[in-house]
This record gives C-alpha cells, structure tokens and sequence, in this order.
C-alpha cells in the first residue's frame, strides 16, 4: 500500500469476511456502539460527530453532526434514521464496496447515530443495480439481533433499535434524498419541496437523518478513535479521509481512500499510476453527470469540498473518471447530459424541459448541426437551470457543460464554427481517407464496407468516395496497415 | 405583533404573514401578484412549474425558490421581480413553450413576457399538457379516487391512468378535465355517454325533467361516500 493511502472506511475490505459477526468484532467492531450506550449519553455522542468535523459524503458536505442536532432537537412522534446506498454515479462503486466488504461498519454507525437523535428504526436503501450489497446487509443485520447489537433493548441498556433494507428499483433520481424518502413511503420516487428538511419532517413527515454509506462508516471510526484523533485528519474545513472509485483511462483503477487536502495529482498518478499508454491527462470529472469536468490546471488542488466548488466541479460522491486526450469535451458534456435526461424525474420544469434542450443542442453540436447562439443559449439555460430545478439532480446537472464550456470552449468552437473534433471523436465530422503509400490493396476494408464507399482493385491502393461515406468507422478498425486516416 | 405573525420584507415593503404561510399567498395579501401555473388555492402545492420562483435573501447570498411552498420567515427579504427572478421566469415559458407549442395559455403568458417564440426545440405541435399535474392532485385530493396518476421520467412522463389502461377507479366526472389549465384532456359527452380517459360512462338522465345528471358511476361514488341509496341522486339539482 502507497503512504499516501489512509484507509479508514475502506481497512475492512478484504481483510475480514464480511459475512462474518464475529470476524467484525474480532478488529474491534461493535466495541464503538457498546461505548456509546454504555459510557456515552446521546448528547455525548453527538458532541463527539460535531466535534470530528465529520461532513456528509453522499455530495453535499453538510456537517453531520449539525444535521443531526436539528433532527435531535426537531419535535416528532419517531425519528428515524436513514442509509442513503443508491449510488448510480457512472465510475462509483465505492459505496457498493464497503457495503459488500463491510456491512456491520454501515450498521453499527447507523445504531449510533440512532441512539444519539432517539431513533427507534432504521431503514437502509439500496440500489436495485447491487443484490450482493443488499444480502450481506441483510445478512449482518439479522445477526447484530442475534448477537444483541440490534433490537429490543440492545447490550441491556433502554436503547432499541432496528433495521430494514429496502431495495430500490432503477431510479437514479432515488438516490436524492427526499426522493429516496417518498421511495421508502411507497411513493413516486420524486423529489420533495425543502423547506421542511428531512431533520425536521422526514420520513412519514417526521425527523429522520439521512447519510449516505461512506458517511455511516465513518461513525464507529469517531467514536473509537475519538474526535480529537478525527479532527487531525484532513484540512481545515474537510476533515478525515475521502475514499474514491479512480476510473476512466488510469493504469491502475480502483479504491483510493486518501487524507482530504491530498493533491488530485498523487491520486491519479502515484495511486493511479497514471494514464494508459502515458497519454496526456486531459481532464478529470468527479461525482458524475452532476459534476464538474477540471482541466490540467487543477491537477494539484487538494480534494477536499471548497476547493473542488471553487473550481466548478464537486467532489461529491466519489466518483473520479480520468479522460485522456483522446476524448472529446462536447461528447463528454453530451454523454452527462444524456444521463442526467434519461434519469430526471421530471417533476419540476428546468430539469425535465432543461435536460432534454442541452442534450439537444449538444447532440445538434456533435453532429455538425451546431452554431455560435447554441453556446450563449446553453449558458443562459444552465443558469436557469442551476438556480430553478427543485433539486441537487436539474441544479448539477449543468455541471459538465458549464465546465467544458469554461474550461475548453475552443473544442466547442472547433464544432461549431469549423464542423471539427479536434479529439476526433464526434463521427459526422470526421473525414476517412486511404493513404495510397500505405494501402496495400488487401481489400479486407472494401470487403467490411456496409455502403459500397470503398473502390480499388486488389493490391492496388483503395479509395473512399466521400459522400457515400456513412463514417462508421469500420474501415479504421480493419485496417492492419494503419493505412486509413482519420481528419477532422 | 401577534405571537403567531411574522414579519417581513416583499420587494422592500414591510408586510406581516401569518406564520406558516408560503411567500406565494403573503405576496398576494400584499397585492403583489406571482405567476403561477401549478397552483392552484384548493390543492396542495407541489412546486412544479417553477414559475411562480422569487429571490430570497439579501446580496451576494441569494437564491431563488418557488414561492408556492416556501413558508415566510422572520426577518426574510424577498423579492418577486428581481432579474434573476425574470430571466428564470422567461426561461421556464420558453422551455414550456416548446413542450406544449399547442397551450394557448403558455403562449398568452409567455406573450406577456415578451417571448413571442421559443429558441428551443419544439416538441410534438399539437402537444398541451405541461405536467403540472393539477388533475392527478385533484382525483387524488378532492375527488378522492386517485384515477390518475404521473408515469415514467422525463424521457417519457406522462399522466395516466394506471398501465394506461381504462381506470376502474375513474367515476367519470370530469375534475381532471375542467381544472387542466391547458385543455390538454379529452373529453367527449354524445346520446347519453360521456367518454374520459378512453372509457366510456352511462350519463343518468334526471327522474324528472329528463336532462343528464353525470355519469352513473359518479353517483354511485356519492352513494358510498354518503351512504345513502344511489336512487336518492337520480333528480337533478334543479328540480330537487
């Protein structure tokens, strides 16, 4: 393991059987929650997140223990809390990693946080797309009752609580945190109206907290370690330690968990051990359609929360795909764009009508079809659209254009102005021609030619007619002498 | 000041709300009028539109939110025609008016803000429906039957009856159809049937004068909902 690693979330992974209690308990597991039930009040351990300086890493960064204070202090019937396990970012498989490789870390967070805010049920949400995530979770909860960790009167105190997992079906949008409320509701998975907030009225319209896998992870961490020991971690408004799923065009993809002030730089290149084939890095989007797409320049700034949205992007889930040069920043803003229309609910009008125009002119863009008032309406509607969708969904879903946009807006203009790709990638511009030294005459491009574009006679250099030209590609793709070129 | 009333500023005037009321209707009480299209004062507000948007707080740090759900706050300062507030109005009516080219309603309201035609892709040119949703809340919340419904996202959301199939739910009573704001439901009444939603209703025709009441099915929802015999509504309101 590299130095700059600094597994906390992730020290499990691999190294217990996670279908296993006892494996748990046996590098200490559990011991946090019978030292908040037994040594700690609720007000203690609460004091302990506050001052850990833990934020939420499902996207948002809020403190947890601010959150949890308000739907400690929020009036209601029950309180519950939640795990938010939907984790439908393209490049994310962190969450699903710790909730397959640790489960009884997600749990024993979860009976902690409950037993600081009074909660007396819990409800665990995961993603329709991981059923090994959702068995073992399942699994560990059935035996924390069995061994007393969970249930009625847990380790003898007064404290009862207990867990249901609920399985999603598809939507991305669930993964929102109102919209994952109303899925547990049995209700359309659509975004809900804040205020209120889900620690005053969440679910069933009482207090409930909502944090996502990594976050819950983080508990039994804090109170075990202390506060103190958290707090050191990190920098000064993002403590503790950020794991991300690196992937994309790296030598070396997986888990990284690193300290937060770690330089995205040493992520992607000591722990990434670089880009394949050594290619120039060329961008980096973290968090998904609802991120930012950074540039080189960036390379050094240290993940932690401000930095990243003073950039534009967002550290949010943890998602972190690498793009060579070889990828095209409008197919790359069009791809999100893509996403973020197919899994918009389509309650509110900026997102679902929003979504649908950028992909739209995106798709006009690539395509050739593009022009210069595209660009100036783009980003009038990303303002709208950031300011105006009812949630975190149509407000990031922006991200990836105004950032390319920002960020390589002569790759737009090449486009529109000139109908180039530079990264030629963005088919209907591209021009394939023979190289008549190089040609052989084997024939085996005139032979894969769907449309008949291809003209020679056998070992004798071929030909392309352009405007039968459908610009597949296939030609590129057969051809063993490299002698097919692409223009744009 | 009542203990139960908050004040705060609307668009620089010092008004006071009772507490729990959403900017909308505050706003309204202070003859300050917000567009809306979503809402509607017997339904529960959903925030879908986005039309009704104001911006709240005070510079730099200021954000819009729809006006429909938001509570006033103490001490709040709001404003109903920023150019932020404008700009995202105009962008919801020139979305709007590409989705649904054939509402007349959009256009009138996006003719008084100036958008004459919309720069985006139009959709399907007899398309009306702006998913507001309006009837799904009205058969749910004030008929009670729950007939209609949203499906599918964005690609494809429309309003439905469940697998978009004739509603055994639906009493046929035209709710969805008199409150649509576009005129989006079809809806047809010919020789005593009354057709909504691809199903067709037997209109019941008075003891007395003869004349349609509403569909059978609807008087038999309000011979369960009173407990009375469904004979009890065979005469009309007129010659009760």
């Amino acid at each position: 393991m590299s130095k700059i690693e600094f597994p906390l979330v992730t020290r499990h992974l691999g190294a217990i059987d996670p279908e296993s209690l006892t494996a748990y308990a046996a590098v200490g597991g559990y011991d946090s929650l019978k030292r908040a039930l037994t040594e700690m009040t609720p007000e203690a351990v609460l004091e302990a997140v506050d001052q850990s300086g833990l934020r939420g890493r499902g996207g948002g960064g809020f403190p947890t223990g601010r959150k949890w204070r308000f739907c400690r202090e929020a009036p209601g019937e029950a309180k519950f809390v939640v795990c938010n396990g939907s984790e439908g970012d393209p490049g994310a498989f962190l969450d699903r990693a710790v909730m397959e490789g640790d489960p009884h870390a997600i749990v024993e967070g979860m009976a902690i946080g409950a037993y600081a805010i009074g909660a007396g049920r819990g409800f665990i949400y995961v993603g329709h797309e991981y059923p090994l995530a959702a068995a073992r979770l399942r699994q560990a909860i059935a035996q924390a009752k069995e061994q007393g960790f969970l249930g009625e009167k847990i380790l003898g105190t007064a404290f009862s609580f207990d867990i249901q997992v609920r399985r999603g079906a598809g939507a991305y949008v669930c993964g929102e945190e109102t919209a994952l409320l109303n899925f547990i509701q049995g209700n359309i998975g659509e975004p809900r109206n804040r205020p209120p907030y889900p620690p005053q009225q969440g679910l069933w319209g009482q207090p409930t907290i909502i944090n996502n896998v990594e976050t819950w992870a983080n508990v039994p961490v804090i109170i075990a370690r202390g506060a103190p020991w958290f707090a050191a971690i990190g920098t000064e408004h993002s403590k503790g330690t950020k794991v991300f799923s690196l992937a994309g065009t790296v030598k070396q993809p997986g888990l990284v968990e690193v300290p937060m002030g770690t330089p995205l730089r040493q992520i992607i290149y000591d722990l990434g051990g670089g880009l394949k084939k050594d290619r120039a890095f060329k961008a980096v989007i973290t968090s998904g359609p609802g991120g930012g797409v950074l540039p080189k320049q960036f390379l050094d700034i240290p993940v932690e929360f401000e930095s990243f949205q003073e950039a534009g992007g967002n550290l949010g889930s943890g998602s972190m795909v690498v793009m060579d040069e070889s990828c095209c920043m409008v197919d790359v803003a069009r791809y999100f764009l893509k996403f973020s229309f197919d899994e918009s609910c389509g309650k509110c009008t900026p997102c679902r009508e929003g979504t649908k125009q950028l992909l739209e002119i995106l798709t006009q863009i690539t395509q050739g079809h593009g022009a210069e008032e595209h660009l100036t309406l783009m980003e009038e509607l990303c303002a709208t659209m950031a300011s105006a969708s009812l949630c975190g969904l149509g407000q990031s879903a922006v991200n990836p254009v105004l950032t390319t946009l920002k960020y390589f807006r002569e790759e737009y203009e090449a486009h529109v102005r000139e109908k180039r790709c530079p990264a030629r990638v963005c088919r209907p511009l591209l021009k394939y021609t023979i190289d008549p030294e190089t040609c052989t005459g084997c024939l085996v491009c005139l032979r894969e030619c769907q449309v008949g574009a291809i003209t020679g006679e056998f070992e004798e250099p071929q030909e392309i007619d352009q405007e039968l030209c459908v610009k597949c590609g296939m030609c590129h793709a057969v051809c063993k002498f490299d002698a097919v070129k692409v223009e744009s | 000041m009542k203990n139960d009333s908050v004040s705060l500023t609307i668009n620089g005037k010092l008004v006071q709300a009772p507490a729990g009321q959403t900017l909308l209707l505050a706003a309204k009480e202070n003859g300050i009028d917000i567009p809306t299209l979503c809402h509607h004062p017997e339904l529960k507000p959903e925030g879908r539109c986005r039309l009704c948007v104001v911006e709240i707080g005070t510079a730099p740090r200021t954000r819009l939110v729809n006006s429909c759900t938001y509570p006033v706050e103490p001490g709040l300062a709001v404003e109903t025609a920023s150019a932020k507030v404008l700009a995202a109005r105009r962008m919801v009516l020139e979305l709007l008016l590409a989705q649904a080219p054939a509402a007349e309603l959009i256009r009138q309201m996006a003719a008084e803000m100036g958008i004459r035609e919309t720069r985006f892709q139009v959709g399907l040119p007899n398309q009306r429906c702006i998913l507001c949703a309006q009837c799904v809340r009205t058969c749910r919340e004030v008929v009670g039957v729950s007939a209609l419904s949203l499906a599918f996202r964005t690609p494809g959301k429309l309003v439905t009856t469940p697998f978009m199939e004739e509603s055994a739910a639906c009493i046929g009573c035209g709710s969805c159809v008199f409150i649509c704001p576009t005129n989006t439901i079809e809806y047809t009444e010919k020789d005593g049937v009354r057709t909504v939603w691809g199903r067709e209703f037997e209109l019941q025709p008075c003891r007395v004068c003869g004349n349609y009441i509403a569909p059978k099915a609807q008087l038999e929802h309000w011979a369960r909902l009173t407990g009375d015999p469904v004979e009890s509504f065979f005469v009309c309101r007129d010659c009760r």
